[in-house]
């Protein structure tokens, strides 16, 4: 292996031991780093030589390293998963990066996402949300026919669009607001788009909002740094969509409807 | 009877941005109302105290619409220093000092301090011109107030123009952001009209606040 492009960067680290105590910034220096590295291998290296020094290493979630599981986090620089458009920090590749750079890495803040360890945060506020949605009415058993129930090409390729949220929480994290707005717009928008959704979407929508407002997230204000900073490119036009769904549903669903059907 | 969906919805982060984004939306309305009546400033003394006349002649009818504007500004106000501090405290001890670039505007991180100055820019505004000195002027042998020298003499000082033009260029600041803001919020956001929205947002802002700053300036050389 070519080691002739090799970088050393100097990194800033939010070290913080637990939920309780205070944190800070530590320097670390990372020799040898390829630029064929991901942000989250040349974080392994950072450990590997901690690990050897027989310190503590840096805790930071990580999970599928593609892109898709939305467990890495980090704001790199000040900015989530780095700022770069469409990219979480797991696909952020050191070739990004130049040598001698100093580069700050500290957890994603708000509210709503104690931080459990340096880089680790409790981000299970958007699974409550998320639980929050509750079930769509579905057939169990074999796959369905894959046009028994016909839906617009168009439809259906924005209702993947906001299905394309990894959950990850990078626009909380990003939000001047520390709002997890555009997360649930998503989830809402998802399924308020497809007939599957339809008989719950009122439910959903009150049950996600009333939970999100319960957290601890704060309120937009549609700076739309979210959708910025999204790994995913998730429009804040999914955040209008719940805002319907969710005045429609607050005048409109009645206390009797409430009651749940045994599955 | 109000159903628990109803009652949590003005609770809400969603339904108190709507009632932001409507009370915002209505006092853009009375801005262009304003500035229309102020153009007659251009027109002459007696068409501009003759319209002021004709409002202040509404009697019982002024009152009513002064108290439901006032409320309108006061839910403004109350709802979006509400949601401000909310939002504060959720984005915890540690503000965000660098941004994408691609989101976060001027205008929209300076929203609550535009806001404020707005605030005082009102409550100064009335004491100097509504409940400012009370001249009183003939015009066709109506005795009426004579707004307009109360008007052209305060704009007499530069400091008032001064102060007068920064709030004009805050109130387009303001407005730039919450105008479009206020469509998105109240789930008005579709790809065929949103950008024009945008436009028509910025658009509104440069009128408004140009507008005002204009006639503020014009009566400063116009003199008494």
């Amino acid at each position: 292996m070519a080691t002739t492009n090799n970088m050393t960067l100097n990194l800033k680290i939010w070290r913080q031991k637990n939920q309780t105590s205070e944190g800070k910034l530590v320097d670390y220096r990372v020799e040898n780093v390829s630029p064929d590295m991901s942000f989250l291998e040349m974080i392994d290296v950072l450990n590997d030589q901690l690990v050897r020094k027989g310190e503590d290493t840096v805790a930071f979630d990580h999970d599928c390293r593609e892109g898709i599981c939305g467990m890495c986090s980090m704001m790199i620089n000040g900015k989530a998963h780095g700022g770069f458009k469409n990219t979480t920090t797991c696909q952020v590749h050191m070739r990004l990066y130049k040598d001698g750079d100093t580069v700050v890495i500290e957890p994603f803040r708000a509210k709503a996402f104690p931080i459990v360890k340096d880089l680790t945060v409790d981000r299970g506020a958007i699974d409550k949300v998320m639980a929050a949605g509750g079930f769509i009415t579905a057939n169990t058993g074999n796959a369905p026919d894959a046009n028994a129930m016909l839906i617009p090409k168009p439809v259906a390729d924005e209702a993947m669009d906001a299905a394309a949220c990894i959950g990850c929480g990078a626009c909380v994290a990003s939000c001047p607001n520390g709002s997890g707005m555009l997360f649930m717009g998503a989830k809402v928008s998802q399924l308020a788009l497809l007939p599957q959704g339809q008989p719950e979407s009122p439910k959903r929508a009150l049950n996600m909002v009333y939970t999100h407002d319960t957290l601890g997230f704060g309120n937009c204000t549609t700076h739309a740094e979210c959708e910025a900073t999204c790994p995913k490119g998730i429009s804040i036009e999914h955040i209008a969509r719940m805002n319907r769904e969710y005045l429609k549903a607050a005048f409109t669903y009645h206390e009797k409807n409430r009651s749940e059907g045994a599955g | 009877m109000m159903t628990a969906a109803v009652n949590h919805y003005f609770r809400s982060s969603i339904g108190r941005k709507h009632l932001v984004a409507i009370t915002g939306l209505l006092l853009c309305g009375f801005l262009v109302g304003h500035l229309s009546g102020n153009l007659l400033l251009l027109v002459g003394p007696d068409a501009f105290n003759i319209y002021a006349h004709k409002l202040i002649s509404l009697g019982p009818l002024l009152y009513v619409i002064e108290t439901v504007l006032a409320l309108v500004f006061l839910v403004h106000l109350y709802l979006a220093a509400r949601l401000n501090i909310e939002n504060r405290q959720a984005r915890g001890k540690y503000t965000l000092k660098t941004r994408t670039g691609r989101g976060t505007t001027l205008m929209s991180a300076s929203m609550p301090y535009t806001g404020v100055v707005l605030l005082v820019f009102i409550i100064l505004h009335l004491m100097n011109l509504k409940f400012g000195t009370n001249y009183q002027t003939q015009v066709d042998g109506v005795q009426m107030r004579d707004i307009y020298r109360t008007t052209v003499e305060y704009f007499q000082s530069p400091v008032s123009v001064a102060w007068y033009v920064f709030a004009m260029a805050c109130a387009g600041f303001h407005t730039a952001h919450g105008f479009s803001s206020a469509f998105q919020s109240l789930g008005l956001n579709f790809p065929k009209y949103y950008p024009k929205i945008k436009i028509i947002s910025y658009l509104y802002a440069v009128t408004i606040a140009g507008g005002f700053a204009f006639l503020s300036i014009w009566c400063y050389l116009k003199g008494v």
